[in-house]
């Protein structure tokens, strides 16, 4: 514990640049995986196109992305945006196939109704599709959060600096203590981040943590009436997946 | 009024669901569309809110042409019910209930008062508001799912067998309040279903479809019932049958009516004044 104890304030430091570089490529992935899941989900001929693509991009290893892409798009090897941009790819690799199943799981009947109702097909997508497409888009953004935050780490290999550092430098050095310390801080970091998410989940999404004992229906006054219709199957198959 | 002049309809996988369709059904009445499934009752119904476009013929609405009509400011001046209730899981039943007032541009306190109104009118208790269509039992998402068809006073209600997936004692008392409701409030409804129990009970005009939308027979259930126009009617409706097919008996004296299974069905009296 003695190099952690000397050294908590670089801890410190970098756990919080860990959190900052994190935010911005799942945040990206996310706003740029929904137009493209949405193309998947919708028509046949570029759901494949799609999905095959973006499988590919995510088989590109990362060095070999750090260093493709500052001469593509002109910024520098060291640069933190160099870092971002791979991550963001990787993001949207992951997020825009669970964008696309997302908005799949979504109850048919519920959308006719919708439609039925006078939605407008834009309005029908903000206000019905993506609310109730949003567990699967949890779910999905869970694994973009915890896979981002963990190759954050390969940054350092371009000099930018993130929790990444402890492991190279404790490597370097030979002190195992300080590896171990990146290691626990990673997964702290990401742990964070996901039970951020699914606090953002449960305060988005009130209708999917319906109390249980309430769930059970009160009597009518016509009388005894059955169980509840497994209405918002979507959502609870969308749960199991 | 609404009406089906020489209406077709083909999908683009080639099925001829509906073939050279006219029907009138008048104001304030509630018609049946009743067949089994293939009949095209489905495909009707969604015609007069113009989520099916018919491939060939006219539809009008009081002599307006629904192909004329913005299909979104159409669908958001008719009443739809169907199975499953199509609530919205991820609103509260309030909510639901407003939608389509709200999609109006209703400010929100106000859609919200109505929405309460109507959830006296379909017999819902008010507390019920504030829950998740999930926390409610089949029959009263069916309610909210009626009491949301009214939320902008349709002249028109399309109801799509909105009782199909409820027990027959709910069921039942569901085709009564649908009645009530009817006399009450003067809509014109539109039900299609394949029970045909369901559309003697609730049909003052009731329209009988054979596989591609075509008529098999049409008239109130009284009619129907004593003439059969065809074999397939008559085997449809059972009335050669069952509890339909009733058949006199004496005992004792007294006459006493018999169902086409053996069973006792009732016994026959004088009868009063109509």
């Amino acid at each position: 514990m003695t190099w952690v104890l000397n050294n908590l304030e670089l801890i410190l430091q970098l756990t919080l640049e860990h959190i900052r570089l994190s935010i911005l490529p799942i945040v990206l992935g996310f706003v740029i995986a929904i137009p493209l899941g949405w193309l998947a989900y919708r028509y046949r001929l570029t759901r494949g196109l799609i999905l095959t693509l973006v499988g590919l991009l995510y088989t590109i290893p990362s060095l070999a992305l750090f260093v493709i892409l500052p001469p593509l798009l002109g910024i520098g090897f060291l640069s933190e945006a160099n870092v971002i941009i791979a991550l963001t790819i990787y993001a949207v690799a992951i997020m825009a196939r669970s964008v696309a199943e997302a908005l799949a799981s979504v109850d048919q009947g519920v959308k006719q109704a919708a439609t039925a109702m006078g939605y407008s097909g834009w309005g029908r997508f903000w206000s019905v599709e993506f609310p109730l497409a949003g567990p699967v888009l949890l779910a999905g953004l869970r694994v973009v959060a915890v896979s981002t935050v963990s190759l954050l780490t390969v940054g350092i290999v371009v000099g930018v600096q993130s929790l990444g550092y402890l492991f190279t430098n404790g490597f370097q050095r030979g002190i195992v203590e300080q590896v171990l310390a990146g290691v626990v801080m990673v997964v702290i970091v990401a742990l964070l981040f996901d039970g951020l998410l699914v606090l953002l989940g449960r305060w988005l999404m009130p209708w999917t943590r319906v109390d249980r004992s309430s769930r059970r229906p009160i009597e009518s006054q016509q009388g005894v009436e059955p169980p509840a219709q497994a209405f918002g199957r979507g959502v609870q198959q969308a749960g199991a997946r | 009024m609404i009406e089906f002049r020489s209406i077709s309809k083909r999908f683009d996988d080639g099925t001829l669901a509906v073939d050279d369709f006219s029907l009138v059904i008048p104001s304030r009445r509630i018609t049946v569309l009743v067949g089994s499934s293939g009949s095209g009752k489905t495909t009707l119904l969604r015609m007069i809110n113009r989520m099916v476009d018919a491939t060939s013929g006219e539809l009008e609405i009081d002599g307006e042409n629904v192909s004329s009509i913005e299909p979104v400011q159409l669908r958001r001046r008719i009443g739809y019910v169907m199975q499953n209730s199509g609530l919205l899981p991820h609103r509260r039943v309030i909510d639901n209930i407003a939608t389509v007032p709200r999609l109006n541009g209703v400010p929100k306190k106000q859609a919200h008062a109505r929405a309460l109104e109507l959830m006296d009118t379909v017999g819902l208790d008010r507390d019920l508001g504030e829950r998740y269509p999930s926390q409610l039992s089949g029959g009263q998402q069916q309610r909210v799912g009626v009491a949301r068809g009214l939320a902008v006073d349709p002249n028109i209600l399309l109801m799509d067998e909105p009782f199909g997936a409820v027990d027959p004692i709910v069921r039942a008392d569901l085709q009564q309040e649908l009645l009530r409701l009817q006399r009450d409030l003067d809509k014109t409804v539109v039900f299609v279903t394949h029970d045909i129990d369901e559309a003697f009970l609730l049909g003052h005009q009731v329209v009988i479809l054979e596989k591609g939308g075509r008529i098999a027979q049409k008239g109130t259930p009284a009619e129907i019932l004593a003439n059969p126009a065809s074999d397939f009617v008559a085997s449809f409706v059972g009335a050669d049958r069952g509890k339909r097919a009733l058949s006199i008996r004496t005992i004792d004296g007294a006459q006493v009516l018999v169902d086409g299974d053996g069973n006792l069905a009732g016994r026959l009296v004088e009868a009063g004044p109509a």
